[in-house]
Parts: structure tokens; C-alpha cells; sequence
């Protein structure tokens, strides 16, 4: 029997869960319960994911939040400039060894700022990952004490890194100014490649969190896969490096939708729009999150008891 | 009957135990296993930590627990360490899932099962009031609202903006009590919160509680400390081994628990001696054995204020000596002598020379008498004047008074602390004028 809790006396939500008898006054003599009742039970296979529940839990999530991106400033010197620092000097490493010695083609755009268009997101997206994939076993504390959805604590995870991703981006701008660059009206897509790395990267971070509950090797893993991934992901090198079909097949990692959407929103006519292989992205990355969702929510009922 | 707020129905937890190298696995020992099973992998897991794997041995940490509880009652929850008392307010904090049954609840739910939850040491006691209330489930304007109230209740004001870290452990939790304590749920889940902390702390804990309770909350109460759930439950449950072996009023359930097993009573309430080559004494008089006996003549640990003492002592009187008598003292736990006492007017002891034989002193400790609290036995085998000791005083024995609050109890509705070394009843005789009275 599927789980079918019910979020409480809340009066404003009116989707509640209630047996017929115990709702209405008058009930049932054998039912004591007056109002809204909540089972709790075991559940069993695929569970529901219950969004509106998470939607009600939406101050603990921004708390979540609030407390990651507070104590990562707390006693830091250079504070904000740690969210600059690791893309703008990626990026200087990788214009002077890829774009200056290695002549990396860059779709006509100068190299520096062709791979910090790619590395702000990027950096977003392993942050973001990288946290939501330890996010359960960091906060055993609260699983094990308290209750509320546990899907908030990697969306929690994944959120956090908005703000380095705006600092980072405010030097983005300020790099396009130095080169003379302008965005075009593509740039409105911008928030919707952005969205697409949230999602890709909640979506993994959901699988990984999930499996690192009980197998701690995980962990492990992460770096090396961020790592991995981000040279299959064209941020050191341009996509068109890829003829048809690969260069749509490439799709399938939503990342290099991600950065080939990036550039092309604030590029405009500089760089090929990116056709075909950003709605490949979208899809995988869409089915990643919602089977990383669903997986999630099928794990947590071990949460408490294994992590 | 106010309407249920609670139901719990035939609830099992069963939890996977086993060598800890093979609690958490690797994947590859998963993959290499199950290679080319990876569909089936996945439908199989998210049932593996309830034990259901059948390599891997499990407990039943809870069987078949049902009980209902009412609107605006205060329950106590009380049971061996193991019985399964966390795990029940695990679940019905929603925390972990019944392995079967289920648990129907109507009302908002406040759980307390660690104080201070979700506290970061690197903020301030201003943000952790707003973190720990959000993490309890407080809304953010609730948390607004009732921030100076908070602050006051926890006596830290003035390191508000200090990262908690550096609190001492007493300002610790008294913040984090501040916050859990201004929770307004429908019904509240205690977990022996009352275990840390000094003795104004679980004085304010236990006051909070009370007010809870009068207020009309429902509320939960696990804990190991008899008095307070004495002092603040009228139905106790009592679990053990995971099933409930009492659900009653407090006083006899608190009993039960007592008498659970030997060990609760017998260490502390007697000792003796087969013999008197190993007893302890002199080569003219040895201790037989010293024994704290309850209202059914058993050994017990630990009383009822109602109820009286029998302190008995017996000894061995190998040679002919003058009038050696028993005597002890009773020592608190602040180390206090509440009263000493011996068999001066008993006509068996008076007299000026004991003969030999087996002596038996029996006294009779008045119920309604000592106050609440943990008192230790200290015993001589003595001559009152001149002074000569047979035996100097030995500490042999144990007990605890538990003023459960029957009819006669000394402390009546009281629910404080019940001030004093002793606590007797006296006779209160009083008048009344209807008029106002003035002068001689």
C-alpha cells in the first residue's frame, strides 16, 4: 500500500487526504478523529512525489539555503572573490595552454572569453552537483531528528551555487565590455540554459545523493566524474568540432546543450545558433530529473534508518 | 471523550543489523553481483534496510504496538534501554517508516528528539533561532513574532550576534531549548530531553512541559526519569522489547516497570552473608545481611512516598559483648545525613551485654515522610556509649523515593520540586470567619 500522508492542519491547503467518516461532524462513532487525518504506513515501491508538500516546506528550503550560502562566508577572507576565482583562472590556464599553444579553434570568438562563457555555468553545474550529491549524508543530523521532505535537501544543495554563478557572471559581463562583445536578443534564452543546468545537475545530484546513503564510494566518485565530464562537455572546445549526427547525438550530454545555449544567448551571431542538439539536452536532461526524483523518493524511506 | 488525537495500530519496525563492513557496500561488490541484473537492482532496492535481504539478520525493535490517545492528554512513554520508545516517537515523527501497521494522527506535530537540531556552530545565536525554528517548523513570521520571547526564555541576550560555537554548553541549550520550547503544535513528541542538562534547565523543561500539557496539548513523553513523568503524566505506557506490557495510570504502570526485573530491585535493596567467616565485622560481631523491604515484604529498590519502609538487619554475636545495637544513617544525594536512627528503647537491645546468637532488627521508616530523591544506606554495628564500633559504618544499600501523587501524597497537585531533606506529613488544622477580624 502506497504511502498516503497528508501534510497537516494547515488549513490553507485544501488538498487534503481524508477518510470520508472521519471529515465530516457527526463521524462515525467507530473513527474518533475529528479534521484532518494523517496516516502514516509502509510504503511499497514507487512512491509518489508529493511536490506540494515540498511547495509548503518552501521556508525550510530557503533556510537550507540562507544557512549554506552564510557559512560559506563566514570567516573567509576573500569571501565573494573564492566564487570568481576558480572559473576566471581555469579559464586563464586554459586560454594560455588550449587557446594560445594548442591554436583550440573557438568559433571565431577570442578564446578567453569563448571558454568563461562555458565555465560560469559549468561551475554552477559541478558545484551544484557536487553538493546535492553529499547533501543527505552531510545532514544526517537533521534526517535522523527531524522531519520534512528530504527532496529539499539537494534542491537545497543545487540551489546554493546561484550565487557564485552571479558574481561570476557579473565578471562575464565585465569580460564581454573588455572585448568589445554585445549580446543579442538571443540573450532571453539565458535563464532557460540556466534552468537546464539546474535540472541536469539536481537530477544527478538526486541519483548520486540517493545511492550515497548506502554506498559510501560515491563520494569518491564525484570528483572523478565532474572531472570526466567536464571534457566531454565542449568548454575548452567548441561543439562544431563534431560533424552531423554526433554533433546532435552529443545532445545526450545536457551539458553541452547547457554551454552551447550559454554562448549562443550571449554571443548571438558570433557563435552557430545550437540547433537540434540543445532539445536533446532538454530531453535528457528532463528524464534524468524526474527518474532521479522518483528514485529518490523511493529510496528515502532508508534515509533515516541507513545514513 | 475529547476526540482521538493519536492512533497507533499493530506497528512493527524491524531494522537490519549486521557487521558493519557489509552495512554499507560498495557498488562494485553490487554491480559484480548483479551484472547484468541492474533492472532488477533497482526494483529490488529501497527494501533492503528494513532486513527484508536474507543474508542479513534483523531485530524487531518494535511488535504489534496499538494505543490510542485523546486530545489534551500527557502520556509517558517509559521502558528499558532497547524497548523501542525512540523508535516509536521516530515514527510518529515521520521520521522512519512502520515495517507494518500504521499510525493515524490528527493535529499538527512538534517533535523534540534532540535539542538544539540543525544548529550550525558558525552562526549566531540570532540566525540559529531562525534556522533551528524553521527546521522545527516554524513558520518565518512565527519565528519573527515570537524572536523576543525566544531571546528572553533563553537568558542569552546578550551574545545574540555571537556564532554559537562559542556558547558554553549551558547557554547551548538553553538557546536550543528556547526555540523548541515556543513550538505550538497540537501535539508535542518529547525524547528525554530532560537527560542533559543541570537541574535549572530540566526544572524549565519540565515547567515548559507542564504548561504544555495545561494549555490542552497532547503530548508525548519518553523518558527514564521516574519523577517527572510521575509529576507530569496521568497514563503511562510501558514497553518492553518492543510490545507494550502496561497502559495505565502512571502510579501502577511506574510500578510494573519496577518490578520488570530483579536486577531494578535486588542490588541496593539487600545484602547477606551465607556466613560469618566472609562477613563483615570484628572477631565478636559480624553483619548477617541488611535488606530494604517494600509493603509485600520483598526487597525493593525503590518506594513510593505512601509507601513505609522496613529496614531490617541481621548479626551474629560470636562472643558475649556489651550492648552493641544497629545503627544507620541515611545520606542524600547531596550528601546530606537526613536521619539516623537505632533500636535505643527496643527491650531485645537494652540491657547491658549482648549473648551470643543471631540477632534481627526490623525498622519501621513511616510513609509520608522522606522527601523524593535518591537516598544511600550507610550501617554501623555499634555501642551507643562508650563508643565502640564492631562494625564502623558502612555504606551497603540503596533506594529511591518516587512520590507518585496518590491521595495521601505530601505533594498533592504540586508539580515542582518539592522543597526540603524531608517531607512528612503534618497536621495543618485551620479556621475560618466569615467576617474580617481585627485586633487581639
Amino acid at each position: 500500500m502506497s504511502m498516503t500522508t497528508r501534510n497537516k492542519a494547515d488549513t490553507e491547503t485544501a488538498d487534503v487526504l481524508v477518510k470520508p467518516s472521519s471529515a465530516t461532524a457527526g463521524s462515525e462513532e467507530s473513527d474518533g478523529f475529528v479534521g484532518p487525518v494523517q496516516e502514516i504506513s509502509a510504503s511499497r515501491g514507487w512512491v509518489a512525489l508529493r511536490l506540494s508538500e515540498l511547495w509548503q516546506y518552501r521556508e525550510l528550503l530557503y533556510f537550507l539555503v540562507w544557512r549554506d550560502i552564510k557559512v560559506r562566508y563566514k570567516q573567509t577572507i576573500l569571501g565573494a572573490a573564492w566564487a570568481i576565482i576558480q572559473p576566471f583562472f581555469t579559464m586563464v590556464v586554459f586560454s594560455l595552454f588550449f587557446g594560445n599553444l594548442a591554436k583550440m579553434p573557438s568559433d571565431n570568438i577570442p578564446y578567453p572569453i569563448f571558454s568563461y562563457a562555458a565555465l560560469v555555468p559549468w561551475t554552477f553545474f559541478a558545484t551544484g552537483l557536487g553538493n546535492a550529491s553529499n547533501s543527505l549524508v552531510g545532514n544526517a543530523g537533521l534526517i535522523q531528528k527531524v522531519y520534512f521532505p528530504r527532496l529539499a535537501v539537494p534542491i537545497a544543495g543545487v540551489l546554493s551555487p546561484l550565487v557564485d554563478f552571479v558574481l561570476a557572471f557579473v565578471v562575464l559581463i565585465a569580460m564581454m565590455f573588455y572585448f568589445h562583445l554585445g549580446p543579442s536578443v538571443a540573450v532571453i534564452w539565458l535563464p532557460v540554459f540556466l534552468l537546464l543546468a539546474f535540472i541536469t545537475a539536481l537530477g544527478v545530484g538526486l541519483w548520486l545523493s540517493a545511492l550515497n546513503v548506502e554506498y559510501r564510494d560515491v563520494r569518491y566518485v564525484v570528483p572523478f566524474l565532474t572531472n570526466f565530464w567536464l571534457f566531454v562537455t565542449p568548454v575548452a572546445y567548441p561543439s562544431s568540432l563534431l560533424k552531423e549526427p554526433w554533433h546532435t547525438i552529443y545532445g545526450l550530454n545536457p551539458m553541452a546543450g547547457v554551454v552551447d545555449g550559454f554562448r549562443w544567448a550571449l554571443l548571438g551571431a558570433k557563435t552557430p545558433a545550437p540547433g537540434p542538439m540543445v532539445w536533446v539536452s532538454a530531453l535528457a536532461a528532463i528524464l534524468i530529473l524526474v527518474s532521479g526524483a522518483y528514485y529518490f523518493r523511493r529510496m528515502e524511506r532508508t534515509f533515516a534508518d541507513v545514513v | 471523550m475529547p476526540p482521538l488525537a493519536i492512533r497507533v495500530e499493530s506497528v512493527s519496525k524491524r531494522y537490519r543489523i549486521g557487521l558493519a563492513p557489509r552495512r554499507y557496500q560498495t557498488l562494485r561488490e553490487s554491480l559484480s553481483s548483479s551484472l547484468g541484473y541492474a533492472v532488477r537492482w533497482i526494483a529490488r532496492s529501497g527494501r533492503g534496510a528494513d532486513g527484508s535481504r536474507g543474508d542479513s539478520s534483523s531485530i524487531w525493535a518494535l511488535r504489534g504496538v496499538s494505543f490510542d490517545v485523546r486530545q489534551g492528554e500527557v502520556v509517558g512513554i517509559i521502558g528499558r534501554n532497547g524497548a523501542g520508545k525512540s523508535t516509536l516517537l521516530k515514527i510518529l515523527s515521520r521520521i522512519t517508516e512502520p515495517t507494518n501497521g500504521r499510525v493515524r494522527i490528527a493535529g499538527r506535530i512538534g517533535s523534540l528528539l534532540e535539542v538544539g537540531t540543525g544548529f550550525h556552530p558558525e552562526l549566531t545565536g540570532r540566525e540559529n533561532i531562525y534556522l533551528n525554528g524553521a527546521i522545527l517548523g516554524m513558520r518565518r513570521d512565527e519565528i519573527q513574532r515570537r524572536f523576543d520571547e525566544i531571546v528572553a526564555f533563553s537568558e542569552v541576550e546578550q551574545f545574540m550576534d555571537t556564532p554559537v560555537k562559542r556558547y558554553s554548553s549551558g547557554m547551548y541549550l538553553r538557546l536550543a531549548f528556547a526555540v523548541a520550547a515556543h513550538l505550538d503544535p497540537e501535539i508535542l513528541l518529547v525524547d528525554e530531553v530532560l537527560a542533559v542538562g543541570d537541574q535549572r534547565f530540566q526544572q524549565k523543561c519540565i515547567g515548559k512541559m507542564e504548561s504544555a500539557g495545561s494549555e490542552g496539548r497532547t503530548v508525548l513523553f519518553v523518558s527514564h526519569n521516574m519523577p517527572a513523568i510521575a509529576r507530569l503524566c496521568d497514563r503511562t505506557i510501558l514497553l518492553d522489547k518492543g510490545e507494550v506490557i502496561a497502559d495505565g495510570p502512571t502510579g501502577t504502570v511506574v510500578a510494573r516497570y519496577l518490578n520488570l526485573d530483579e536486577d531494578l530491585r535486588q542490588p541496593g535493596a539487600s545484602v547477606s552473608w551465607p556466613n560469618p567467616e566472609q562477613a563483615p565485622g570484628n572477631e565478636e560481631v559480624r553483619l548477617k545481611g541488611m535488606q530494604l523491604l517494600g509493603p509485600h515484604g520483598a526487597p525493593q529498590a525503590e518506594f513510593d512516598a505512601g509507601d513505609p519502609i522496613e529496614l531490617e538487619v541481621q548479626f551474629w554475636v560470636l562472643r558475649e559483648v556489651p550492648n552493641v545495637v544497629p545503627m544507620f544513617r541515611v545520606y542524600n544525594e547531596d550528601r546530606l545525613c537526613v536521619f539516623a536512627s537505632a533500636p535505643i528503647r527496643d527491650p531485645v537491645f537494652g540491657g547491658r551485654a549482648r549473648q551470643v546468637g543471631t540477632y534481627t532488627a526490623r525498622c519501621h521508616i513511616p510513609p509520608l515522610f522522606m522527601a523524593e530523591g535518591f537516598f544511600s544506606v550507610e550501617l554501623a554495628l555499634r555501642t551507643l556509649y562508650p563508643r565502640r564500633f564492631f562494625l564502623p559504618g558502612v555504606r551497603l544499600l540503596s533506594f529511591r523515593i518516587v512520590d507518585s501523587g496518590g491521595e495521601d501524597s505530601v505533594r498533592g497537585e504540586y508539580r515542582g520540586l518539592w522543597p526540603g531533606v524531608i517531607a512528612p506529613a503534618l497536621h495543618w488544622q485551620s479556621d475560618y470567619l466569615p467576617q474580617i477580624e481585627v485586633g487581639a
